[in-house]
Parts: structure tokens; C-alpha cells; sequence
């Protein structure tokens, strides 16, 4: 028998796709066994959303190596134009598998439209610039859609930038998208299966994307753009390509998050930057580059304040409490010290060391 | 480095998780966090029997927002509610049962909302008193719907909040607004050019100005400008002012916040344009806004549910509470919340449930209850409610005289 040698970082990867199957199971196992709360299992779906959107942030910020703070804009395309695609064909396609799946393309092609005009223009910019560009950019795309009225009749759609009445929809028409009240009515189709089989192709993208001749490339653009650019990497298409996919798997999250409430409207509080910057911090708690501390981090963050409802007031407090400690822990030099320190690692590496010495 | 912030992070959790376990328990203590109002504080009756008898209280859940852009909302509905458990308790409950509430942050978000509604179904809510806010509430009726669970919002006006059976408001609807206040306007012959200025990127403001809009075509209105702001632009008004102005409109109706209300009217005065003002009941509150000169709201007119200095009783002894308690004037969404909580007393006494059933067995009995009820309360008088969850009720227009609201 030949036995196969994988590889550090295939045994990496293996794991995280571990971690996400396994953490399937055991929900589902709970779930059937009726010991899961209304409250986590509400809270599945969104789980699936920020971590789709931790990882897909992680590709701009980790592996292209630029501060992105539009991830939400990204989102909310691929939210709204879902939202439409499914609202307008709930009549047409009955079976609810096969008009979400084409709901997730058309809200992946959408978002990667936009990350790709989007990308044109930012990312000849670099750093601070392109992080501030990105953030306006989100905000752009989330102030635009509050101004669209999209309705539809027997004439076909309608759309306007003032109000309803623009449309001069017949009696029996329907508004699709109500401007600021944004679209209601979106059919449910989020599961926590579906949304894990998302985790899944989207960590397979980004660490096949990681790993391959093209990761490569857009890794060596991180480390030393000039150098990359002398030895002949075509370091626009590269970074193109980082931040549509990474726009793209952005959208996904958005249809997750779509068809998960009935309820869509897009303000501050989803799509604006405090979103972006709450995806960011997955990221940088999780490490920046480091697929697996997204997910984890992600999940973490995400339960920790539904957790906390039982201190009421205090809530929000102890979860900022835990944000800037977890940060000086994992990233003040005096953490990092203490860390190296009391490392699991090291203590069990101290006992090896003491049993062979004796 | 992720061993030890997972480890962390687990501590945090294990932390909430126990704290979570102490507080079940600390339910029964007697309330000291104003989050939970507890039940049968009187002297005969020891807090932590009812709960020990296996539930013989009703459990009534409310959502709304305690934190963050829309706080103020959530914070009156929870006072508001607070106080009238208080006192169907201290009076004996509804049909004799005592009434325990658990009040739940959404942040004014549709997502944390259905977290919410979540969380108070695990704590065993029977009924629901929420969202606060639209786009919230409409989440959270999904799946109310979907549990079959009975639900009332206090302020939820969007169309779409009480598109379930199981669904009821306290509240006009926006188009009802809309629709009211034009038929007011047109009726009394206040303006026959009128000029809108509305938030278009709130759902509230754009459902009340599209319903004014249809109805002004019949009451012979001219709507001669309508001007839009965002809540990212709402600190200065000079264009839409001037625009409304050059336009000649007799009547500046506004059917949004009185805080954005209050620099319009300023930038009235500012421009010395003087229409007649008309705004809806967010105008409710104008008077207390800080470094505002109330004179400027002089005869202005409103459409209010509810009105705090009025002769009423019942208005009376609310507002003392609410300030004894609070030390503030209650505005309109702690009145209606208040009234939810009785509206809810009364449907209970009406249907005759009692604590033992299903939420679900709760709900089809309180739905029927609640198309047979008449009530008077500080919101309205004779409120009774379609199956469709509208309320039946007068709309009442204030006007500010010397600086104070007086029902016209």
C-alpha cells in the first residue's frame, strides 16, 4: 500500500474543510436532537453569511494585501439583485432549489460586475487611498439603491430614481424595489444547509485560488509589487482578479443574507461601513491572511453578542471590552511576549524536553 | 496566537452562558434591572411563586430598539410597556394571572430583530408586544407567522407589519397618516399649494408623502413642490426651504421627525417664509428639543394620537407616573405602547386564555378576541380592530398655542 504524503499545507486545508463539515454534523445532530435554542437556530443562515464574508474579505485584505472597507457594498448588490431575480421569479420556477441556486449566480455575477468596475479605478491606488476610495465606493452603492423604485406590470418594468408614482404602474403592478423601503416579500430560501455547501465552494475557491500559479503571483504583488512587476506579473489583471472574486463571493453572502429575512432595505446598520469594518474585524481577529482564524473568528463574534443579551444594558459593553482585549492579546508586543510564553505548544514541548531529560 | 484568542474567546462565552443560567434563576429575584419587569411584587404574593407554580403568568415579549440611532423609540415603548404591567399588576393581573416582560434589544435591525424575537421564544414568550420600528417588524412577522404566535406593535406603521392574521398595530398605518392628513387639509380649506418635504430614505416618510400625494389629487391639493432629503443630509434645509418658497406654497407639510422638523421650521424663520405648517405624529415632542425656540412652532399643526397636557384621566395619571419614574414627558410611542399592553389585557380577558396553553392555541383565541373589542384608552377612544389588524380610530389634529399642544 502506498501511503500518501501530504503536504503541511494540504494537511492545513484538509483541516478547515474539517472544522467547517464537522461543525455541520454536530449542529445537525443537536438540531435533530431538538437540543438547539430558537435563538441559535435563527442564527444559523447569518452564521454562514459572515463567515462567506470573512473569507471572501480575507482574499483583498490577506492575500492581495489591500485595506478593502466596501465589502458591504459588495454585499448588497448581490443581496438586491437576488432579491429581484427570486422576487420576480417565484411564479416562474416553483421549486425553490433551483431558483435559489440560479438567485446565488445571478447575485455572484452581479457583485463580480461590480467588483470589477469598481476595480478599475481603485486599485491603482494604493494603502490609505484605496481604503478610503472603498469605503466610498460602498457607501455609493448602498445610496444608490435607496433611490431606486423598480415596479413591474403587464407592460413590463418600470424604474425610477424620484418615487413610486414615476413608475405609473397599472392597478395590478407591483413594486419590486420600493426605493428607501427596499423589497419585501423575498421568499425564504436560506438553509444552513445551503449555506454551509457555500462555505465549502468558497474556501475551495479561495484556497485553490491561494495555492495556484495565480495565488502565487498575487501574493508576490503583496510582498513586493516592483519586484513582481520586474520579473513580468501582469499586476493589474492580478489584482482585478483578487477583488472580483473576492466581490463576488461577497454577493453570495448578500443573496444568503436576501432570502434569509423578508425583509430587505438597505441602510447603515447592513450595508453601510459599520458593516464593512465588523467584516474587517473578523479578518484582522482572526488573522490577517489566515483562512481558518476567519472562520472562527467570524463565528465568535457573531454569537458572542447574542450571547450577551442576558447582561442587557451591559452587552455592548463587554463585547467591546472583548474586541479590544482579544486585540492587545493577540498584537501588542507584551502580549505576543506572554503568548510565546504560555503557548500550548511550548508547554507541551517544555514536558518532551523535561521526560527526555530524564 | 489562535489557540489562545479561541481560548479567550471561549471564556467570554462560557462567561455569557453563565451568566445567561444565573439570570433564568434571577428572574425570580425581585426586578432590579429595568429590563425585566417582575411579576406579583405585592406583599401577598412572594415573586418567585408564579413561576414556580409551572407558569402561571403570561409571558409577553417586546422588541424594539435600546441601543444605537433609534434608542429613543425603543426606550419609550419599553417605559411605556413597563409602567402598564406595573399596574395590571399591581391590580391583579388580566383575568387574574399576572403579566411577566421580557424586553429585547434589536438595534433597530431586522436581522438582531428576528435574534430577538428568537431569544424570548426560547424564554417561553406567549405573546409579543414589537417590533418598534417598520423593516423590523416585518422580519419578525414572518416568523411570528410562521409560529403562529400573536403579535401587536406599537409604532410598526408600514403596510406590511401586519400583513399576517396573527398581526395587529396600535398605530395609524402611513398611508392611513397620509391619507388623513390631506383629507384634513382639504376639508378645512388650510392650502390649496402645498409643498412636501420628506426623508426619502425612510420608509415611514415616503409611505406617508405617496398616500398624501394620491389622496391630494381629490381634495383638490396642489402639490406644487416636493422636495427629498436623506438621513445623510438632514442638517441643512435652505434649498428644499427656498425651493418650496420660490414655489409659493401656502402649506409646508412634513411628514417626518421632529428633530429634522425643528431645523426646518428655524430655516423658515430664517428665510422669513411663514406657510402654514402641517406635519404627522413624528412631530410629536417638537417642544422639548434642546436649543430650539418654541416660538417657531407656533400654530403649528400636527397630527398626534396622542397629546400629553391633555384633561384626560387616564392621560393624567400616565404622564405623572411616566414622569415620576423617568423624570420626562412620554411621547407618543410610550403611549402606545402603553395602550398595547391594556389592548392586549383586554383581548385576553375578552378570549379567556389562560396561561397554560400553547402560544399557538393563545393566538387563535386572542385573534378572534381582538375584532371583538372596543377600547379607550390614551391613544384614542372606542378603538376597535379589523381582522386585517388596522385600528379603527379618530385621527385628532394639535395645534401649538403658546407653546403648548392643543387638540383642534
Amino acid at each position: 500500500m502506498k501511503k500518501k504524503v501530504w503536504s503541511k499545507n494540504t494537511k492545513s486545508n484538509l483541516i478547515t474543510y474539517g472544522i467547517v463539515i464537522g461543525a455541520w454534523l454536530v449542529v445537525e445532530i443537536m438540531m435533530r436532537a431538538g437540543m438547539l435554542s430558537s435563538l441559535l437556530k435563527g442564527l444559523l443562515v447569518p452564521l454562514c453569511m459572515y463567515v462567506i464574508l470573512a473569507v471572501s474579505l480575507n482574499l483583498t485584505v490577506g492575500i492581495l494585501g489591500e485595506l478593502s472597507l466596501g465589502h458591504a457594498g459588495f454585499m448588497c448588490v448581490g443581496a438586491f439583485s437576488s432579491a429581484v431575480f427570486s422576487k420576480c421569479m417565484v411564479q416562474a420556477i416553483p421549486v425553490s432549489g433551483l431558483r435559489f441556486f440560479l438567485a446565488i449566480l445571478t447575485g455572484a455575477l452581479f457583485a463580480a460586475l461590480f467588483g470589477f468596475l469598481v476595480g478599475i479605478p481603485v486599485l491603482r491606488l494604493k494603502g490609505d487611498y484605496l481604503a478610503i476610495v472603498t469605503l466610498a465606493f460602498g457607501e455609493i452603492i448602498k445610496n444608490v439603491v435607496n433611490v431606486v423604485f423598480l415596479g413591474r406590470d403587464s407592460r413590463g418594468f418600470h424604474v425610477s430614481t424620484k418615487d413610486a408614482f414615476a413608475l405609473n404602474l397599472e392597478a395590478d403592478g407591483e413594486m419590486i424595489i420600493n426605493g428607501p423601503q427596499g423589497v419585501t416579500g423575498t421568499p425564504n430560501d436560506s438553509t444552513f444547509f445551503i449555506g454551509v455547501v457555500l462555505i465549502l465552494i468558497t474556501l475551495f475557491i479561495v484556497i485553490n485560488l491561494v495555492n495556484s500559479r495565480t495565488g502565487r503571483a498575487i501574493m508576490a504583488i503583496r510582498d513586493n509589487r516592483i519586484a513582481a512587476e520586474s520579473v513580468g506579473i501582469n499586476i493589474t489583471k492580478y489584482k482585478l482578479l483578487a477583488f472580483t472574486v473576492s466581490a463576488s463571493l461577497a454577493g453570495v453572502a448578500g443573496v444568503l443574507y436576501a432570502h434569509n429575512l423578508s425583509t430587505l432595505a438597505a441602510q447603515p446598520k447592513n450595508f453601510g461601513y459599520n458593516m464593512s469594518i465588523m467584516i474587517l474585524v473578523f479578518v484582522v481577529l482572526g488573522g490577517i491572511g489566515n483562512i481558518r482564524g476567519s472562520i472562527i473568528a467570524s463565528v465568535v463574534l457573531t454569537l458572542l453578542p447574542e450571547m450577551l443579551r442576558s447582561l442587557n444594558d451591559y452587552r455592548m459593553l463587554i463585547y467591546a471590552i472583548v474586541l479590544i482585549a482579544t486585540m492587545i492579546f493577540t498584537s501588542s508586543p507584551g502580549g505576543q511576549a506572554f503568548r510565546e510564553r504560555y503557548s500550548l505548544k511550548q508547554l507541551l514541548g517544555q514536558k518532551k524536553q523535561t521526560k527526555e531529560a530524564e | 496566537m489562535k489557540k489562545a484568542l479561541s481560548l479567550l474567546l471561549v471564556c467570554a462565552m462560557t462567561f455569557s452562558l453563565a451568566a445567561c443560567g444565573s439570570k433564568e434563576e434571577g428572574t425570580t429575584a425581585p426586578a432590579e434591572n429595568n429590563n425585566q419587569t417582575e411579576t406579583g411584587t405585592d406583599a401577598e404574593a412572594p415573586a418567585d411563586k408564579p413561576a414556580a407554580d409551572g407558569g402561571a403568568v403570561f409571558k409577553i415579549g417586546g422588541i424594539g430598539p435600546t441601543t444605537g440611532g433609534a434608542s429613543a423609540y425603543g426606550i419609550a415603548v419599553q417605559r411605556g410597556m413597563e409602567i402598564a404591567v406595573e399596574e395590571i399588576n399591581a391590580a391583579g393581573g388580566a383575568n387574574g394571572v399576572q403579566l411577566e416582560l421580557n424586553f429585547q434589544d434589536d438595534e433597530h435591525d431586522p436581522e438582531k430583530s428576528v435574534n430577538a424575537y428568537n431569544t424570548l421564544k426560547d424564554w417561553g414568550m406567549q405573546m409579543l408586544i414589537g417590533s418598534v420600528t417598520s423593516n423590523p417588524c416585518i422580519a419578525v412577522g414572518e416568523e411570528s407567522n410562521k409560529d403562529n404566535l400573536f403579535q401587536l406593535t406599537p409604532s410598526g406603521t408600514a403596510v406590511k407589519c401586519v400583513q399576517y392574521d396573527n398581526a395587529f398595530r396600535m398605530c395609524f398605518s402611513d398611508p392611513n397618516q397620509g391619507l388623513e392628513s390631506a383629507k384634513y387639509i382639504g376639508a378645512n380649506k388650510l392650502a390649496s399649494k402645498v409643498a412636501v418635504i420628506y426623508d426619502s430614505s425612510d420608509p415611514y416618510s415616503v409611505g406617508i408623502y405617496e398616500a398624501f400625494r394620491a389622496e391630494a389629487a381629490n381634495q383638490n391639493i396642489e402639490i406644487v413642490e416636493a422636495q427629498a432629503f436623506t438621513a445623510d443630509s438632514k442638517t441643512d434645509f435652505s434649498v428644499q426651504v427656498q425651493k418650496a418658497k420660490d414655489a409659493g406654497a401656502e402649506l409646508l407639510y412634513m411628514p417626518f421627525y421632529y428633530t429634522e422638523a425643528s431645523l426646518v421650521l428655524a430655516e423658515c424663520s430664517k428665510q422669513s417664509y411663514t406657510p402654514v405648517f402641517f406635519g404627522v405624529d413624528g412631530m410629536d415632542g417638537i417642544l422639548s428639543v434642546e436649543n430650539f425656540d418654541a416660538s417657531l412652532a407656533e400654530n403649528l399643526m400636527y397630527m398626534a394620537p396622542f397629546v400629553a397636557n391633555s384633561d384626560d384621566e387616564m392621560v393624567k395619571s400616565f404622564v405623572t407616573k411616566y414622569q415620576e419614574s423617568y423624570n420626562e414627558i412620554p411621547n407618543q410611542f410610550a403611549a402606545d405602547a402603553y395602550d398595547c399592553v391594556y389592548v392586549l389585557k383586554a383581548a385576553i380577558e375578552q378570549a379567556g386564555v389562560t396561561p397554560d396553553m400553547e402560544a399557538s392555541a393563545i393566538c387563535d383565541a386572542l385573534k378572534e378576541a381582538m375584532t371583538g373589542i372596543t377600547y379607550d384608552g390614551i391613544t384614542g377612544k372606542g378603538i376597535s380592530w379589523e381582522a386585517n389588524g388596522e385600528p379603527n380610530k379618530a385621527p385628532l389634529v394639535v395645534q401649538i398655542q403658546n407653546g403648548e399642544g392643543v387638540a383642534l
